[in-house]
């Protein structure tokens, strides 16, 4: 017999009865909550007068709605504008006191964006299934944790019953081989899978994600790579665990301390593929192929690198391809065979459950360091992950380098990823986003995104259109050594 | 959930691939605490040609006549057609919210995103997976002729078209089961609270770390 993927040890962990229909009762170990899909579940357990199953299993934060300014943060939940947005975080905050789930709460400065949140506390841990109403819930398969988004409905099933029907996924392995160029990022890496194997591609599959370039990112690289997982279709992305892991959780607040420790991390160890361990699938991506990349088009898998130009939808294979192509194109503004370092910008973003993690900032504040955003960028703002990014990004006096060259530096949220609150882009706007999607409309009504990394994010702001940050990290070392 | 019954229904054909969930329900009215109600703001980007507001009155709002759902021939659509990966994106419910709260009660693709798929068969929603050719076929079927509807038999796993022809369609029998009679899952796994508390025991026993002791 062959041996067991991550995916599949982690399934056989949780395995609480396999059904003859070929679904399965799976046991769920964390539930992030946010105020956008849970106040459904929460109401429906209400009205089946069902009490949740296990309490210290939640863990809930308010994050897409909240506002990022400080004035209005200043004023907790009534410094929401939006009336509607105020009753679902108020909602929130009223379910979790009624059935005493702990939450933190709007000002509280544990809270942040749910992905953030979770690993940073250490309330994700290797071995874990975590789930969440949020589809980047993937993000947290970095920790070899099974991880993956659900609906409202599966929320209010999992808060019941502890457990998630489910049906066992296939294996995909993505191995990427290789060193990654200077300048070339965990983003940088995730867009071009997603290039590869295109916005579909991972339907259906379980992706761990492996080879030398992902094992020798940090664990905040590995969580931006399993966050866009579900941009390539797969629910769930994964990654073994190794020193990195462990040494990234010792001492977090929900982390296990003193005699369980050394058991968790001796049951943590074996938390990767066996080496016979067969996969239904594998790709297998060159490092030293990938140069820093930016999304052209309305999906994700609409990207290229930074010396690359806008495709000719006529050149594309099959007519579908040529419609989305040529609609995308379209909704852009953009020609064919533009190149990409003639985009130019109006805004640019930089947060969401992608990248706003402490390195994230670290790399955009490198590039903006004593330098301005262009006067044709109407706004370019800085929004960290949790109040604590916020709080370590001050401590190292990032947000004075974002500041002096023009950035706003942001209270945490999901802000202009989605544009639920009043961070948003107007119609026809072209925006260079740290964020995972770029669909018609997501941030902002007829707003353009272009997905980049954090620094390519920072270097677009000074130049004001898409420039290739290896240019620039040249003539950054260049004035290095002149000083 | 209403039970799932055999019926045949008016077809609209969304000609779109990677149609995803920000576009079936944009985001602003993912702020309700209400599961239903998201019906008139469907397509909300594609179907109107101003930016909608959570709470408006839709009645007034100037219609963009090119969407498939505006055209009087498709008016009470209950079958809609569309491309490959159908549903990506978000894990929003909003999104079969929307379509069910409209009057969809089946989504015919070639392909669809998992999150939406459980989503939608949640929700009472049948979605049904054809090959590529077989989708190209309906969409002929349906730019050809006015009044174009489908028969939808799930029992059978069938979709049989006004020309006679039978498309035939896999579904995982638990989903189908669901459907037809209208089941609720939670009352269904709770049946197995034994089996869930007997596993919680031994899962506690082997792995403490993972059920955080009370601060």
């Amino acid at each position: 017999m062959s041996g067991q993927t991550l995916y599949d040890k982690l399934w056989n962990q949780h395995l609480v009865k396999q059904r003859d229909d070929g679904t399965a009762l799976i046991y769920i170990d964390r539930q992030l909550l946010h105020e956008v899909t849970s106040p459904q579940a929460f109401e429906g357990l209400r009205l089946a007068k069902r009490k949740p199953w296990r309490l210290d299993a939640n863990l809930a934060t308010p994050d897409h709605n909240v506002p990022t300014t400080l004035k209005e943060r200043a004023e907790g939940n009534s410094g929401i504008k939006d009336p509607v947005s105020l009753i679902q975080v108020q909602t929130l905050d009223d379910n979790c006191v009624e059935y005493g789930i702990e939450e933190f709460k709007i000002n509280d400065p544990r809270q942040g964006i749910v992905h953030v949140v979770g690993p940073e506390q250490g309330a994700t841990l290797p071995g874990m299934t975590v789930v969440c109403g949020d589809s980047h819930t993937a993000t947290h398969g970095a920790f070899g944790a099974l991880a993956h988004g659900i609906g409202t409905s599966e929320v209010e099933h999992v808060l019941a019953t502890q457990c998630l029907l489910a049906q066992k996924m296939k294996n995909m392995q993505v191995r990427v081989e290789g060193e990654l160029g200077l300048g070339v990022t965990a983003k940088d890496v995730v867009l071009a899978i997603i290039g590869e194997i295109g916005t579909a591609g991972g339907t259906g599959y379980a992706i761990e994600f492996a080879g030398s370039a992902i094992a020798s990112l940090s664990m905040e690289g590995r969580m931006t790579v399993c966050n866009m997982a579900i941009e390539a279709g797969a629910r769930v992305g994964l990654i073994a665990v190794d020193d990195t892991t462990i040494d990234y959780l010792a001492e977090r607040p929900f982390a296990p301390t003193a005699e369980q420790w050394e058991a968790a991390v001796a049951d943590w160890r074996k938390l990767v593929s066996d080496d016979d361990a067969t996969f239904d699938k594998v790709v297998t991506l060159k490092a030293e192929d990938i140069e820093p990349q930016v999304s052209w088009g309305t999906s994700p898998e609409m990207v290229t690198g930074i010396s690359g130009q806008v495709p000719d939808p006529k050149a594309a294979l099959d007519e579908t391809v040529q419609r989305s192509h040529t609609r995308a194109l379209e909704y852009m503004g953009l020609h064919a065979n533009q190149k990409i370092t003639d985009i130019k910008l109006d805004k640019v973003f930089i947060g969401s459950c992608t990248n706003s993690r402490i390195e994230d900032l670290r790399e955009a504040a490198k590039v903006a360091q004593g330098n301005k955003v262009a006067d044709t960028i109407k706004l370019a703002m800085v929004v960290p992950g949790s109040g604590l990014v916020k709080r370590q990004a001050e401590a190292e006096g990032l947000d004075k380098i974002f500041i002096d060259a023009g950035f706003e530096w942001r209270e945490p949220g999901c802000s202009m990823c989605l544009a639920m609150n009043a961070d948003k882009l107007g119609a026809g706007e072209h925006c260079a986003s740290t964020s995972n999607r770029n669909f018609e409309g997501r941030q902002g009504y007829g707003g353009r995104t272009h997905l980049v990394s954090p620094a390519m994010a920072a270097a677009a702001a000074i130049a004001g259109h898409f420039v290739d940050v290896r240019s620039l990290s040249a003539n950054d070392a260049t004035h290095a050594q002149e000083a | 959930m209403k039970k799932f019954t055999r019926f045949e229904g008016v077809v609209a054909p969304l000609d779109r691939a990677n149609v995803d969930t920000d576009l079936i329900i944009p985001k602003q009215f993912l702020k309700s605490i209400k599961r239903t109600g998201f019906g008139v703001n469907l397509f909300d980007e594609l179907r109107y040609l101003d930016e909608g507001q959570p709470g408006q009155d839709c009645s007034n709002r100037p219609l963009n006549p090119d969407f498939v759902l505006n055209q009087p021939r498709f008016k009470g659509a209950e079958v809609l057609l569309a491309r490959r990966n159908f549903g990506c994106g978000s894990s929003r419910e909003h999104a079969p919210w929307a379509l069910e709260d409209f009057g969809f009660k089946v989504v015919i693709a070639p392909s669809f995103a998992d999150i939406f798929y459980n989503n939608a068969f949640k929700n009472g929603i049948l979605l049904i997976t054809l090959s590529e050719e077989e989708v190209d076929r309906l969409f002929a079927g349906v730019d050809a002729n006015e009044g174009y509807q489908l028969d939808i038999d799930l029992e059978h796993q069938r979709v049989i078209t006004p020309g006679g022809e039978t498309l035939e369609f896999e579904v995982d029998a638990f989903r189908k089961h669901c459907l037809l009679n209208g089941l609720d899952d939670i009352g269904i796994t709770l049946q197995d609270e034994d089996a869930i508390r007997t596993f919680e025991q031994k899962h506690k026993d082997a792995r403490p770390w993972l059920f955080r002791q009370p601060a």
